[in-house]
């Protein structure tokens, strides 16, 4: 499984949703994502990804999507392993 | 060290059910439910103001104590200054002790017990006030669903000192001015709320802080009996005892009748618990907050 895969699977799993979202679908507008959903995705991620997302960037703009999020833990990922 | 000897409470009694509300709102109630927990919120009359909502907080625990310092938090005060500390002190035959108030919405009674705690070796007893009229501001036009079906008005109120109660052991608090814009309300607009950063920020400041005084004091989160935290939101709560790892039973709740009162939530809460609480000498009780500014932290207390 990708890590795109994985992070759609992990948006499924939090959303209760019964398919994950392509990696461009619009996360909030389309149900996948509210604040306290939001709120548990991040500890999944965390938990996943062996990432510690700071406060400072948990910004919804950061979660619109599947691609953005990837490019979130990827950027924490590159960070704790620097 | 400095103990919570007693609590006190008031509650208009308009009860505005989320039936009603969601009426007036175009919403279905369960969706007020579903995203909050709040089936109904206290009105305050048109005649009850924060002071006299304080006031009757106050009557309910002081019980005959002399108080030497009085700190009132309220968010919602129904003008500039002077605040509401002075005229409550000088209601409950207080007047000329020092009155202090504590414009900090949500947090403010945590911040305030704190304050109190460490005042108390200089002061005496402190009466602590948090006294809310969250509905005038929440109800006004144009409606925020949003932000209508969360609030709702009351007060809480707690004396500090030297005594056998619930000893104050330590707190944490802290603040960041980089989320004013957030949760604000202006002298002339409504409340104004960016709800993903208040639950996002919440949700990891808050078990963060209850972290830090647990940590501090050598105590694990399993051996607290009790947590009081700030009622803002069922779901919030919810959460909070996931990150903390506790059962959610043992984060007291009665938002499902009150609303969120902001400051006055917590007092509210802890008075209301304390009146059935089976405490036993030695049991942990957490307090936590998180509110406007922002402004959070976690207060931990042991009974005597």
């Amino acid at each position: 499984m990708t890590r795109t895969q994985q992070i759609a699977e992990l948006v499924r799993k939090c959303s209760k949703k019964p398919t994950p979202p392509d990696p461009e679908e619009p996360l909030f507008d389309n149900g996948y994502l509210d604040s306290f959903i939001l709120t548990d995705l991040v500890l999944e991620l965390e938990n996943a990804f062996g990432i510690r997302i700071p406060d400072s960037e948990l910004n919804p703009r950061r979660f619109e999507n599947v691609e953005k999020i990837e490019a979130l833990v990827e950027n924490r990922a590159t960070r704790s392993a620097g | 060290m400095a103990s919570i000897l007693s609590f006190g409470r008031y509650v208009p009694e308009r009860v505005l059910a989320s039936e009603e509300l969601a009426a007036r709102l175009g919403v279905d109630p369960a969706w007020i439910v579903q995203i909050s927990g709040i089936e109904e919120r206290r009105i305050a009359a048109s005649d009850e103001t924060v002071v006299t909502l304080g006031v009757r907080a106050a009557e309910s625990c002081i019980a005959g104590r002399e108080i030497g310092l009085v700190i009132v938090s309220s968010a919602s005060s129904e003008r500039r200054f002077p605040g509401p500390a002075a005229e409550i002190a000088h209601q409950l035959g207080l007047a000329g002790i020092p009155a202090i108030d504590l414009p900090v919405a949500s947090a403010g009674s945590l911040f305030a017990l704190t304050l109190a705690s460490q005042l108390a070796p200089a002061y005496g007893n402190v009466l602590v006030i948090a006294a809310e009229k969250m509905s005038a501001p929440a109800l006004a036009e144009p409606l925020d669903k949003n932000v209508a079906i969360l609030f709702g008005d009351g007060a809480g109120a707690a004396i500090v000192g030297q005594g056998s109660g619930l000893e104050i052991l330590d707190s944490a608090l802290h603040s960041d001015g980089s989320y004013a814009a957030d949760l604000r309300l202006e002298f002339t607009g409504p409340i104004a709320m960016n709800g993903y950063s208040v639950i996002m920020q919440a949700t990891r400041k808050i078990p963060a802080a209850i972290a830090e005084v647990l940590e501090r004091s050598k105590v694990e989160a399993a051996s607290v009996a009790h947590f009081l935290m700030h009622q803002a939101n069922q779901n919030l709560i919810d959460r909070v005892a996931k990150c903390v790892r506790v059962p959610p039973e043992r984060f007291y709740s009665n938002i499902r009748r009150y609303g969120n009162t902001s400051s006055a939530s917590m007092l509210i809460a802890a008075a209301e618990w304390h009146e059935t609480a089976e405490l036993k000498p030695g049991d942990y009780v957490a307090f936590a907050a998180f509110g406007a500014g922002f402004h959070w932290g976690a207060l931990l207390a042991r009974q005597a």
